[in-house]
């Protein structure tokens, strides 16, 4: 594998100019993963700009969780390339990475400040400087009172914060939650969502996966969709959402008239008992010519509604039908 | 926080923080004290053992030869067992069950038959001392057979032959002597190391489960490389061995300085520091050999049902190990000797053997090195495997089995060079 080129920006199918990001915390190309012979990342390319709050989205099963891991050093890739942090070897570079996996867990005898300690120490914090701002952490986030206490005699709640606090006590550059907010309740998920953005304000740079489109949105300002393996698309999400023309939703009082040119030709109305009509279409040009044609032309406009496209809309036009459904599947839970 | 500090120091210091972390968690368990007392357990029931044995087999020890002779050959025949005794060792004892008159027959069959239940007469001597007739168990009268013989005709006539005096010329170690008493120091060295080994290095095979129940291996895996890991683990599990092993030799030591009773083994032919030295170290690397790879098969097991199943084959290993070792011993500088030391699990026990045979020093630094190169090399194979098959999201890991997961990398590498 050969790491040591730049990065060649042509190669990426990116949603925006990707160009324009010249500090990229990290670069992934043709990422290639199979295991006993089922490809389980197919040529997945991502690039993450420093200090921003990045999503991977997709449904189980997509090759999330194997392309964090790639990421991270875990497994490494039957091909392609990644440079993290400018490394080409993460675990190099381990110390400067927070990780916090799918499936937590910590040794239930540890006391919680031990255990925040114990993960500092695995990434070259001094023991003593990591219980020292592992309680600081306990204290600043309201579980001071915890400090001391065996996580087999915690809540699942308070054994997940302590495992959150943790990949944040040596302070990375790049923190990577692998679904994040699954398993926590819609406070937590608050808390978690204002931390994330928090993190993003001093600089740090946050990737996470998840299949709830939601925290996606609201946190987001870049994405990579990621189904079947591959990423059918990477870039900003308002990209990803422009991917769809916006949604017109008008009412006039006469349903024919000049007018009607104005609209996206097939757009057949709903006639009311009033004489007027519902006119639903995709605004495939300008709001200001069609807006000109309908007072002009004396439609009569009663309401109108021009809605731009969600990102579950973008996901479904994105990575097709069956993996919207799957992702709808998978997300059965409070967002 | 060192920002800066090298690849080699950055791995160093994980294998510390991960062998820091399990040498504290079991040392200060409860579970240690149990760990501890593990030895105690067989020593407990060979006491109890020993105690029923001696118990039995007092009722039956030192089996005796009653005499059903005359009165005067009886008599004859006591006394010159008691003076033969002096210079024969192990001569029956006997007890005169019944002093005949003359012409007076005894039925010995009879007798026997009727003696009491744990009566310690066995065999019974009957007819003269010119013609003795001894009836019992087949096993006891053999071996009585010739020392009969010779009490009887040491009665017939006292003193004729008195066996002459032999001149004793004792030497501190005759050179064929002293060789085969480093052999015996050596297979005793074997046999130390063979049970130390067996009864510490399983307990690696259930290291991974821990983590891979608490779902902390991403953690580790994701911070530092396996490879760390593997040897942190089995770092800690070595110390706790040695801290074992120190407390068990100390135990052991003192109750045999109360007791008074120390074995005594010929000097081994390094010298006994370096051979305590080798010792340690060779006990070490036998550990590490086999930890590494009861880690790398337990690492990959799924669940502790599947690694109590594998801990039968496990033993079976190291038995195999063992005798290979011990059978090299008595074959020294043959293919069979080079084959022992060149197998990587039975190279420490053979070579703490030779340690004890001969007094060259250089090849154990050339062992000692291949060892740590095996060592090195199994703990590379077996994070590589354990990334591999335990590392990969999606369906849980080891659903298609232990042997399926061992093999798959020698299938996938078979059919890319086919």
């Amino acid at each position: 594998m050969d790491m040591t080129k730049s990065p060649d920006p042509d190669q990426f199918q990116h949603g925006d100019d990707e160009s324009a990001h010249t500090d990229l915390a990290i670069e992934a190309r043709n990422l290639v993963k199979r295991f006993d012979g089922t490809i389980a990342v197919d040529g997945v390319d991502i690039s993450v700009p420093a200090g921003s709050i990045f999503g991977i989205l997709g449904p189980n099963g997509a090759g999330k969780t194997t392309t964090l891991r790639m990421l991270l050093g875990i497994i490494d890739p039957d091909s392609g390339t990644r440079r993290v942090l400018g490394s080409e070897n993460p675990h190099a570079i381990a110390h400067r990475i927070g990780y916090l996996p799918e499936e937590r867990g910590l040794y239930p005898a540890m006391k919680a400040v031990d255990a925040i300690a114990f993960v500092g120490a695995l990434r070259g914090m001094p023991r003593a400087d990591g219980r020292k701002r592992g309680r600081e952490l306990l204290e600043e986030y309201g579980f001071g009172h915890i400090a001391d206490r065996q996580i087999r005699q915690m809540s699942k709640g308070q054994a997940q914060t302590v495992q959150l606090l943790a990949t944040l006590v040596h302070s990375p550059e790049l923190v990577i939650f692998d679904e994040p907010f699954s398993g926590l309740d819609a406070i937590s998920q608050g808390r978690l969502e204002k931390m994330m953005r928090g993190l993003a304000a001093g600089g740090t740079t946050v990737i996470f996966s998840t299949h709830v489109l939601a925290h996606a949105e609201r946190l987001c300002e870049r994405i990579a969709i990621i189904a079947g393996g591959k990423v059918p698309f990477h870039g900003l999400v308002s990209t990803a959402r422009d991917r769809l023309p916006p949604q017109v939703h008008l009412e006039t009082r006469h349903a024919d008239g000049p007018w009607r040119s104005a609209l996206p030709p097939g757009t057949e109305p709903q006639i009311r008992s009033t004489g007027g009509a519902l006119f639903d279409f995709s605004l495939t040009g300008e709001v200001e010519p069609l807006l000109t044609a309908l007072i002009e032309g004396g439609a009569g406009i009663e309401a109108l509604s021009i809605e731009r496209a969600g990102l579950h809309d973008a996901f479904v036009s994105i990575a097709g039908e069956a993996a919207a459904r799957a992702l709808e599947e998978n997300g059965q839970e409070p967002t | 926080m060192s920002r800066t500090t090298s690849a080699a120091s950055r791995f160093w210091r994980s294998i510390f923080v991960i062998a820091r972390r399990d040498f504290g968690a079991i040392l200060f368990s409860r579970s240690f004290v149990f760990f501890l007392l593990g030895p105690l357990f067989p020593v407990f029931v060979v006491a109890m053992a020993g105690g029923i044995g001696a118990s039995v087999s007092g009722k039956i020890s030192n089996p005796k030869l009653g005499i059903a002779m005359e009165a005067q050959e009886a008599k004859a025949f006591v006394s010159a067992r008691d003076r033969l005794a002096q210079t024969v060792p192990n001569l029956p004892e006997l007890v005169v069950i019944i002093e005949l008159k003359p012409g007076e027959k005894v039925m010995a069959r009879s007798m026997l038959d009727r003696a009491k239940e744990g009566s310690p007469v066995v065999a019974l001597l009957s007819g003269s001392l010119a013609s003795p007739t001894l009836t019992g168990a087949g096993g006891q009268i053999d071996a009585w057979r010739g020392p009969v013989s010779l009490i009887a005709a040491e009665a017939r006539n006292p003193g004729a032959e008195a066996a002459p005096t032999v001149t004793l010329d004792k030497i501190v170690t005759a050179r064929a002597d002293s060789a085969r008493k480093r052999i015996r120091t050596a297979q005793a060295a074997q046999t130390l190391l063979f049970l130390l080994t067996m009864l510490l290095a399983g307990m690696v095979m259930s290291n991974m489960v821990e983590e891979k129940a608490n779902k902390i291996i991403e953690v580790l895996a994701a911070a530092v490389p396996m490879d760390a890991v593997f040897y942190g683990k089995l770092l800690a599990m070595l110390g706790i061995s040695l801290v074992g092993l120190s407390v068990w030799g100390a135990v052991g030591l003192s109750i045999m300085l109360a007791g008074g009773q120390i074995p005594s083994f010929a000097p081994p032919a390094v010298g006994w520091p370096m051979f305590i030295m080798l010792g340690v170290t060779y006990f070490s690397f036998a550990y590490l050999l086999l930890g590494s790879l009861f880690l790398t098969i337990g690492g990959l097991a799924a669940t502790v049902r599947e690694v109590q199943t594998l801990s039968m084959p496990a033993t079976m290993l190291q038995l195999l190990v063992f005798f290979v070792a011990s059978y090299a011993l008595g074959a020294m500088g043959e293919p069979i000797e080079w084959a022992a030391i060149l197998f990587p699990l039975s190279s420490p026990f053979i070579m703490l053997a030779r340690a004890a045979v001969s007094p060259d020093v250089m090849p154990h630094v050339l062992a000692i090195a291949y060892q740590a190169g095996c060592v090195a090399l199994i703990i590379k194979g077996g994070s590589a495997l354990f990334r591999r098959n335990v590392m990969k999201s999606g369906p849980a890991p080891m659903k298609k089995g232990l042997f399926r997961a061992l093999l798959t990398p020698f299938a996938q590498a078979w059919s890319r060079s086919s």
